[in-house]
């Protein structure tokens, strides 16, 4: 029995191994920063603008991750969040809704739209690439079209506040309590299963300590955040986001079913799973969540532009990529999609700040994402 | 004779396991070896450090090509040294004509512009040197899997190959392309070329071989002439112990009719007007076992499919299972109707190899035993410790990546998976292919406790012996059709044999019907 235990330790070294790697990489990114730009970079100023800049590829990336899993790929998010979000400003300004409709015109864009991709794709078996290249093309025109290539300006202040306002300090501390409790709450339930069940080691201690890392992060991150403005509620909506793409992928049958069509569609099949439904399933999730990442983008910029969110299915496939997402499929992690994306925006928050020229940031991004993979191939090797 | 190749104390270590201990091996010329070992024995590994798959500096000991010392560091370098290894899957590009896989990666060419006319008459020319009756321009996806396997045989004789490796040639060749390959090998023989066989078909090794290697836990246990050898004794260096008889006698007591099959047909998925399942005809009771024998191509498989709904062609026919008649359109419906299916081929099929054997196992019955839409881990790891306990699954732990075990343990984690689902009816198609004896044995041992607890078994076999020892009844096919079924007691390997051919008037008593 003790050999269990040893290699189970392993298996779960290795996992987080990548996870320790990318936190490291993203220190030293943060710390070359902070002393290039004469310690700007870690205040909670920028921090907390550092947090904002990747909350919408973030999300987006994190039903990328889950396209990319089931060994898919979506490059319509950019076009796609343009039109919703233009939607959703053309709803309110121009028709004169309210602000909820117009919030749930651009989901519901979204996932209209993530369905019928995922329907061609999973149905009529068109490969992702072409299905969503051509919705690349198309809803890109399509919001040319309705909004005749204009901008439209946000003037209500309750939907500008989800891309600017901050959630209040005290309010903030309030949910880092719950958090922290979920965490404990967690650490228990998993120690009770294990002994109930009677595998693992059931130990409470062993868990608590283990929660020590979330809590002291939990903490850390708030007192940052209150220290300027509080949470940003963008950032607070990608974190839920993220929450429940971690549920997803890991607590529910529907997230093994991606993970298994995507490791062998074949074997998959075969064990009664319905792939083309989770296929479609999955496309949907990241319309909704591009519709939800539009409505932050439009707001924050306070205007919705024709030209929205382009090459953003790049940034979200390259924070994928660099978070160990194989595009082969059946490998990935939401974890690893979020802290890509937080260094992909680390690095455009960084040389912004050193107003390096745009053609050295696009050299110096393309450079890292291929590093970035090649060190990880090699790593794999050994 | 000359010594060909000589390999001295070979060790290689994975993290954790010795897979080779000081391993010594040699081939003189004109020589058949046959390396023999069960599953894990370290064969495969051997041939990956002789073909350069694991480079110098990767393992210890010593190679020596023809007296000299070789350190490949590649494939290519070990090609070169003139071994040539025939993997057990086919390394053929499908799409690329005969000629072109076989001179792939060495097209003959000026600045680069390849001479089709070269390649063409060259592989032609190789090609009838073997007898062997190929187009050089037909697409290697157009071949059986039998001249797939002849084709892979010329390319390593196109590189002048004086050591060629075979590992499990004959698993999927019929008996005459078996002799076709035996011919060419002891023609090959004749001229020198020096050969190491991998083999779990005994009867083969002691035809053509003239010494055997076993290999055990990674360690040489023997290297004797053949003549010196017979069957059992090679079994019992393999498995170090004496092994009984490998098919268990057992009477299973019948149920009901667990399951009824009236008149299967399907049609080819890219030809609908061809027939591979023609108005097939079956029941299996609970607590019974129903072997399925036949050629290649004779709608073996393929008619499981067809019941367990996977089948992506036109399909007919009714199913009955508890006296119910019910409609089975994806391998969801059969699933919930009671039925696993342990596909063939579990690498392509069957597994999810990057994946967990406890992800792997839960995977089919996963809703069950895991929850409906949120999953418990501590349930999943429940259960994929009790399939790793009761089928005998080495491994360290559930937490073990499917992909680094070996064929036997692979197999029973598929078994596993569908043992999870609770099915009533099992089908098996092909439960023991690439496996080597002592898991062979553990796999009837199971399939006879299974039976006994009442399940329902088909089991569809291309070996005969299985077939005959394990089944309560024999159902035969023969180009998509029931060509004969037998009960156990009138079953004989002629008359079967007889049958797959089509050589058989269709018998329809005796089979409980």
């Amino acid at each position: 029995m003790a050999e269990n235990n040893n290699s189970s330790k392993w298996n779960l070294k290795t996992s987080s191994l990548r996870a320790f790697t990318m936190l490291g990489a993203l220190v030293v990114i943060w710390v070359f920063f902070h002393w290039q730009t004469d310690s700007i970079f870690l205040t909670p100023r920028n921090l907390s603008n550092l947090m904002l800049q990747t909350s919408v590829t973030g999300i987006i990336a994190i039903g990328m991750l889950m396209v990319i899993v089931s060994g898919n790929i979506d490059l319509s998010v950019g076009s796609l969040l343009a039109l919703a979000g233009g939607v959703a400003a053309i709803f309110l300004t121009k028709l004169g809704y309210g602000i909820v409709p117009s919030i749930l015109a651009a989901i519901s864009i979204g996932v209209i739209i993530g369905v019928f991709q995922g329907f061609l794709r999973a149905y009529g078996n068109i490969p992702a690439f072409i299905v969503t290249l051509g919705g690349l093309l198309a809803w890109r025109g399509a919001i040319k079209g309705i909004s005749q290539s204009e901008t439209v300006p946000i003037v209500d202040d309750a939907f500008k506040a989800i891309g600017q306002q901050y959630i209040a300090p005290t309010v903030g501390w309030g949910l880092a309590a719950i958090a922290i409790l979920a965490v404990i709450y967690f650490a228990f339930r998993k120690a009770k299963a294990q002994k109930d069940y009677g595998v693992g080691e059931g130990n409470l201690g062993t868990e608590l300590l283990g929660a020590i890392v979330p809590i002291a992060g939990i903490i850390l991150f708030i007192f940052v955040m209150n220290s300027y403005a509080g949470i940003p509620i963008p950032v607070m909506i990608f974190l839920a986001i993220a929450l429940l793409g971690f549920f997803i992928t890991n607590n529910t049958t529907f997230g093994r079913y991606i993970y298994a069509i995507g490791g062998n569609s074949e074997a998959a099949r075969l064990s009664g799973i319905d792939n083309k439904m989770v296929i479609l399933k999955v496309f949907a999730l990241l319309g909704g969540f591009t519709g939800i990442a539009a409505l932050i983008y439009t707001a924050r910029v306070a205007a919705a532009t024709p030209d929205a969110g382009t090459l953003l299915e790049l940034d979200a496939i390259a924070a994928c990529v660099i978070g160990g997402t194989s595009l082969m499929g059946g490998r990935g992690t939401v974890l690893g999609a979020c802290l890509g994306a937080l260094i992909m925006a680390s690095l455009d928050n960084g040389m912004s700040l050193l107003n390096l020229p745009d053609f050295m940031q696009e050299l110096i991004k393309g450079s890292i994402l291929v590093t970035a993979v090649g060190l990880d191939m090699i790593g794999r090797k050994t | 004779m000359t010594t060909l190749l000589e390999m001295k104390s070979i060790t290689k270590e994975f993290p954790g396991v010795k897979a080779l201990d000081d391993v010594n091996l040699d081939l003189l010329e004109g020589e058949f070896h046959a390396l023999v070992g069960e599953n894990g024995a370290g064969k495969s590994t051997l041939m990956k450090v002789l073909s350069g798959v694991y480079p110098y500096g990767n393992y210890e000991g010593e190679i020596f090509v023809n007296g000299t010392e070789k350190r490949f560091a590649n494939i290519r370098e070990a090609e070169n040294a003139g071994i040539a290894i025939i993997f057990q899957e086919l390394s053929l590009v499908k799409e690329l004509s005969v000629g072109e896989n076989i001179f792939l990666g060495r097209e003959p060419s000026s600045l680069g512009i390849i001479n089709w006319t070269e390649i063409y008459q060259k592989s032609s020319d190789l090609l009838n040197e073997l007898d062997l009756d190929i187009n050089p321009r037909t697409e290697v996806g157009d071949l059986g899997i039998g001249q797939q396997q002849l084709v892979e045989i010329a390319k390593a004789l196109s590189q002048d190959a004086k050591i060629l490796v075979l590992d499990e040639p004959t698993a999927a060749l019929t008996e005459s392309e078996v002799e076709t390959l035996f011919n060419i090998l002891r023609d090959l023989k004749k001229r020198g070329v020096g050969m190491i066989y991998i083999s779990h078909k005994l009867n083969e090794v002691f035809q053509m071989s003239d010494r055997i290697t076993v290999l055990r836990d990674g360690q040489t246990v023997a290297t004797e002439s053949a003549l010196t050898l017979d069957k059992d004794k090679v079994i019992s260096l393999m498995v170090g112990r004496e092994v009984g008889d490998i098919f268990p006698k057992v009477t299973h007591d019948f149920g009901e009719v667990a399951m009824e099959v009236r008149n299967l047909t399907a049609y080819e998925p890219d030809h609908p007007d061809k027939k591979l399942v023609d108005d097939v005809s079956f029941t299996v009771r609970s607590g019974e076992v129903l072997g399925v024998s036949g050629l290649m191509g004779a709608g073996r498989s393929e008619f499981l499919t067809v019941i367990f709904g996977a089948w992506k062609g036109k399909s007919s026919g009714e199913i009955f299972i508890g006296g119910k008649k019910v409609e089975i359109r994806s391998p969801h419906d059969a699933i919930k109707n009671g039925i696993g299916f342990v596909t063939e081929d579990r690498k392509r099929f069957g597994l999810i190899l990057d994946q967990t054997i406890m992800d792997n196992s839960t995977l089919a019955g996963l809703k069950q035993i895991s929850g409906s839409f949120i999953t418990h881990r501590s349930r999943e790891l429940v259960a994929a410790k009790d399939v790793m306990k009761s089928l005998r699954v080495k491994a360290n732990s559930p937490m073990t990546i499917t992909g680094t075990l070996s064929g036997g343990n692979q197999q029973k984690v598929v078994l596993g998976k569908w043992l999870l689902t609770s099915p009533k009816v099992l089908f098996l198609d092909e439960p023991t292919r690439g496996i080597d004896v002592g898991a062979k044995q553990e796999i009837y041992a199971e399939i006879n406790e299974l039976a006994e607890k009442g399940l329902a078994i088909v089991m569809v076999s291309s070996e005969l012996p299985e077939v005959l020892g394990l089944s309560d009844r024999i159902m035969v096919l023969h180009e998509g059709r029931v060509a004969g079924k037998f009960v156990k007691e009138d079953a004989t390997p002629e008359k079967v044999m007889a049958a797959a051919t089509g050589h058989f008037e269709k018998n329809g008593g005796g089979d409980g019907q």
